[in-house]
């Protein structure tokens, strides 16, 4: 008699503890301010305004479609522009395929979908998928902030000139003295 | 018969007067000698010499520590320095992760960590070490070199290895430490108790990783360069004589900051966070790149982890 009134409990009770499991688990992730996750929609990361030059954003003060017909041909900038030498990807690559002609204050992603310059992460993403997956989850690139709280992220043109992504070398700082560089004074070491 | 009276513990002997002052002159002098050389020159107060290992202070008694330090720091530096002494947080167990495939071994990292842990500038004593190593070799640190100074980095065909402390879960330098002087805190950092530490360096020599560093001097730090944020058991101004090591940032870490050093890497290639976490980035790491553990065969078991990032 015992054995099946005891079979007919012991479903409940796991979904009891499941149940309560849960809860706590989504009171935790509430506690928890991510940045990341806060304000802005699941796909994208709160980020930094992008490092422009000064000056230069929003394009359409000089590219206005009205005053200035946008050229489509891919030919290589003799007017403006002459301080970028592109140094990203295959030759053939140009201007026209990350900046879009008709929404200059926008880039665009291959399929012709508009991507703002906010939120650029998702255009190198195209490429460089594995970066963006790692980027996203706080692997790639540069965090700072709280390691159990918000997080700043930065977006890769922060790090990487889009133009030329290659890292850039840096001067390294002084090294450590060498033992015999060390002197001795009022016995001790100087 | 005064004569007599004075010596008495040697009856018969002769006994020119004024030996026994003498001998309580002398008697005094070698006890304030011995005194003046274990206190450190007469430097250190009373309070100070009987100060117990931080380990067994009550809650009041660290509190009246830390105020004696901090007093002791305003009149040396002239400015107000803090010393805290948070404990390690519940349910959480530090690691680190640095990105092999990233670090380009810009020396930042060293910099910083001296900036922001109060270390002796003068000499100056680095916590981190950054290796460059020969690609065709690898991780092979009998070719490894640590003064390398060219005009820019990376160089080509090498690759930068930093090394500091590695937490390790079976720190050789507190098993041979002979006074416990350095243990094992609850969040994995391994930390020293200046204070009692007696500078007797069986914990460098114990370290295969080379993370810990002796003040043969008397610690230089220019007043304005001193961080005021200090925790006891990690960057509070240290004496001259005891050992010193990195905490990764314990004042800093405690309170829910990265490290340092992580702050100031340009190429993100440091990560740190709670191995308890199962969302945390190092959790990410330890599961889905390619780890490995520097020296693992000593069975040190570091909590920090060296990975390739691409």
């Amino acid at each position: 008699m015992t054995q099946p009134l005891r079979l007919s409990i012991l479903p409940g009770l796991a979904a009891c503890l499941l149940a309560l499991a849960g809860s706590a688990v989504s009171a935790e992730e509430h506690k928890k301010p991510h940045a990341a996750t806060v304000q802005v929609p699941k796909d994208q990361v709160q980020v930094p305004k992008p490092p422009f030059s000064e000056g230069i954003f929003p394009c359409s003060q000089c590219h206005d479609p009205k005053s200035m017909a946008p050229n489509t041909k891919r030919r290589e900038l003799k007017d403006m522009h002459t301080d970028i030498s592109l140094h990203h990807g295959p030759d053939t690559r140009w201007c026209l395929d990350c900046h879009d002609a008709y929404n200059r204050d926008n880039l665009h992603l291959a399929n012709g979908k508009l991507v703002s310059f906010n939120t650029s992460y998702q255009l190198c993403g195209q490429c460089h998928g594995d970066k963006l997956r790692d980027w996203r989850v706080g692997i790639h690139g540069k965090r700072t902030g709280s390691w159990n709280g918000a997080k700043q992220y930065l977006l890769c043109v922060h790090c990487h000139n889009p133009h030329s992504p290659h890292f850039k070398s840096l001067k390294p700082m002084p090294p450590p003295a060498r033992p015999e560089a060390i002197q001795i004074k009022n016995g001790g070491a100087k | 018969m005064m004569d007599q009276d004075a010596c008495q513990p040697t009856p018969g002997a002769p006994c020119p007067s004024g030996e026994n002052n003498g001998r309580r002159e002398f008697l005094g002098a070698a006890v304030a000698a011995v005194a003046t050389a274990l206190t450190g020159c007469g430097k250190l107060s009373k309070e100070e010499f009987l100060q117990h290992n931080f380990r067994e202070l009550s809650k009041e008694e660290v509190l009246t520590v830390i105020e004696r330090l901090e007093k002791e720091y305003k009149e040396k530096f002239g400015k107000e320095v803090k010393v805290a002494n948070t404990p390690a947080l519940p349910g959480v167990m530090f690691g680190y992760a640095l990105d092999l495939s990233r670090c380009i071994g810009c020396r930042r990292c060293v910099h910083a960590c001296v900036k922001e842990n109060n270390q002796s500038r003068d000499p100056e004593i680095q916590w981190i070490r950054v290796l460059e190593l020969e690609k065709e070799e690898g991780v092979n640190l009998q070719h490894a070199e640590h003064y390398y100074n060219p005009d820019e980095v990376p160089r080509e065909g090498h690759f930068y290895m930093p090394v500091q402390c590695q937490q390790c879960k079976k720190p050789p330098c507190v098993k041979v430490c002979p006074v416990g002087a350095t243990w094992r805190e609850k969040d994995g950092i391994v930390v020293v108790d200046y204070n009692w530490c007696i500078g007797c360096r069986y914990c460098m020599a114990a370290c295969p990783y080379g993370a810990r560093h002796f003040n043969w001097g008397d610690p230089q730090i220019p007043s304005k360069d001193v961080n005021p944020e200090t925790h006891y058991l990690g960057n509070r101004p240290r004496a001259k004589g005891v050992v010193e090591k990195c905490t990764f940032c314990v004042q800093r870490t405690r309170q829910g900051k990265y490290p340092a050093c992580l702050e100031v890497c340009p190429t993100g290639s440091r990560k740190f966070g709670n191995l308890l976490d199962k969302e945390s980035e190092i959790r990410y790491i330890l599961e889905n790149k390619r780890v490995f553990k520097l020296k693992e065969e000593l069975n040190t078991q570091p909590n920090f982890f060296y990975f390739y990032g691409v």
